[in-house]
Parts: C-alpha cells; sequence; structure tokens
C-alpha cells in the first residue's frame, strides 16, 4: 500500500520526531568548543527509573542516569 | 426542571465555539474576550450569582491583524532551558526550513513551518545575529510575530571544526556499514547535522 504523504527517512524507519529531534540536539551538543560544551553536558543529563507494572505490582525499575564523571 | 435548562445553556458554548472554529484563522477577526450569549442566559435564569468563567474568559484574545503591514517583526525565539530573544523587534529572520531557508519579513503570510539542522539569522538594522539550530518548529503569525523554538540553538563561533570534521568522517562511515533501517537512519542524521555544521562553519 503506497503512502500518501512523503514521510521523512527517519519516519520511514520508525522513528519519532522527538528522537529526531533529540538526536540532532545531542550531535549538536558534541561539536561545541569546550566551556560550552560541558555547560551542555551537565545541563542535558538526565536521572530517572522506569518499572513496568504487571498485575498491579512495579517489576524491577531500570534507571537511566547520566551520572557525574571522576 | 433547572436541569435541563442548564444542560441547554451548558450546551450552547459549543455550538457557537464551532461555528467560530470552522472559518480559517486569516478570516477571523480579534477574538471576543467573553461568551455573551452564555453570560446573558445565564442571567435571566439565576440573577443572583455571577456567571461562571468560561475558558473564553481566560484566554487572551488573539490579536487583530492590523490592516496596513507593520514595520517590523517581533521574534520570540525559544530554548527548553533558555529564552533567547523575547518579543524582539527586528526587519528579517532567515530560518533553516526543511523546504530551504525561509526569509521571513513583516506582514508575511501566516505559516508553521518545521526545521532541519542550519543557521538562523536575525538581521536588525546592519547587524546580523547567526544561531546554529539543531531542529525545532518555526510559527509565523498573520500580525508579524514570529515565534522560533529550538531544541538546542548555538552561536556559530562556539562550534568546534575539528569535532565537526570527526563526526562528519564518523558517520558517513557508518552509513556505508550500517544494515538495519534505524541505524541507517541515525547514521543519515549525523551525516546530515555534521554537513550541517560545516556549511555554517565556512559559509
Amino acid at each position: 500500500m503506497a503512502s500518501s504523504a512523503a514521510v521523512p527517512f527517519w519516519r520511514a524507519a520508525g522513528m519519532t520526531y522527538i528522537t529526531y529531534s533529540n538526536i540532532c540536539a545531542n550531535l549538536v551538543r558534541n561539536c561545541l568548543k569546550e566551556p560550552h560544551k560541558s555547560e551542555a553536558l551537565t545541563r542535558e543529563r538526565v536521572h530517572f527509573s522506569v518499572s513496568k507494572w504487571v498485575d498491579g505490582k512495579p517489576q524491577k525499575p531500570t534507571i537511566r542516569s547520566d551520572s557525574p564523571e571522576g | 426542571m433547572f436541569r435541563h435548562l442548564t444542560t441547554r445553556i451548558l450546551s450552547r458554548p459549543t455550538t457557537v465555539t464551532a461555528a467560530r472554529a470552522r472559518p480559517f484563522s486569516t478570516d477571523v477577526a480579534a477574538a471576543p474576550a467573553a461568551d455573551e450569549a452564555f453570560a446573558e442566559a445565564w442571567k435571566k435564569v439565576i440573577p443572583n450569582i455571577d456567571p461562571p468563567k468560561t475558558p473564553l474568559h481566560f484566554m487572551t484574545p488573539r490579536p487583530s491583524t492590523p490592516s496596513s503591514i507593520p514595520t517590523k517583526l517581533t521574534v520570540n525565539f525559544v530554548l527548553p532551558y533558555a529564552s533567547e530573544l523575547s518579543a524582539k523587534e527586528v526587519d528579517m529572520v532567515i530560518i533553516p526550513a526543511t523546504t530551504g531557508q525561509m526569509g521571513v519579513l513583516p506582514g508575511h503570510v501566516a505559516t508553521i513551518a518545521e526545521l532541519k539542522p542550519g543557521v538562523m539569522s536575525v538581521h536588525e538594522g546592519n547587524d546580523v545575529t547567526k544561531y546554529f539550530v539543531s531542529s525545532g518548529f518555526a510559527f509565523i503569525h498573520a500580525n508579524s510575530y514570529a515565534d522560533v523554538i529550538a531544541v538546542e540553538a548555538v552561536p556559530i563561533d562556539q562550534i568546534d571544526p575539528s569535532q565537526v570534521q570527526k563526526g562528519l568522517a564518523d558517520f558517513t562511515q557508518k552509513l556505508s556499514s550500517a544494515s538495519t533501517d534505524l541505524e541507517k537512519a541515525e547514521a543519515q542524521i549525523g551525516v546530515d547535522v555534521h554537513s550541517a555544521l560545516n556549511s555554517a562553519l565556512t559559509g
């Protein structure tokens, strides 16, 4: 079945816009000069834990954390 | 007895707003600040209590499109962590839309543009400020207000050329060796972003 609209290549590969946008932002942040680069990376650090719930009980959580280096 | 009356009154605003939603936004005049018909109907039934505030009361009305084209474009350029430009009056902005570099002048037709990684330049008199935008959207309204939202925007002089070259080489190599669709897409994104960074540095 042909698609009715031309989709961007990342959408055709199964990626959402948010994922695409975050990848672009990360690549740009990695190409910055030094003081700005570390500022940008500290600013965008995340720390969260995700757990799936099965039968009303939380399963083991997965923790996503950009812990400080050193 | 009153229940029927209130359901009828409450259903009225939705039909009024539905009629208002149908014309194009370019044809609609400045939106009213309160729903008159609802307030009157309420007062007829319950004169002692103030009419409840409808959502329309809390929304600031859409500013009317001026009949003559304004001389300046008002730009709001925001990032998730900072507001780069806030209601700044400029002569022109050039945004990197997916359809190409788009110049926005005062009086531009209302447009929503998705941005690709590229250079955005703000022209004010003889000053030009350039930012490299990673991706985002630009909303241009009929009254010469432009809202540009980006995830990352950096002045061009904060970009490190050696990292850009390295990234470009890496991703070009990944693109040729990618197997799954997702890997190909990621490598393609890498190549696009780094070549845009490259042309921003040289152009």
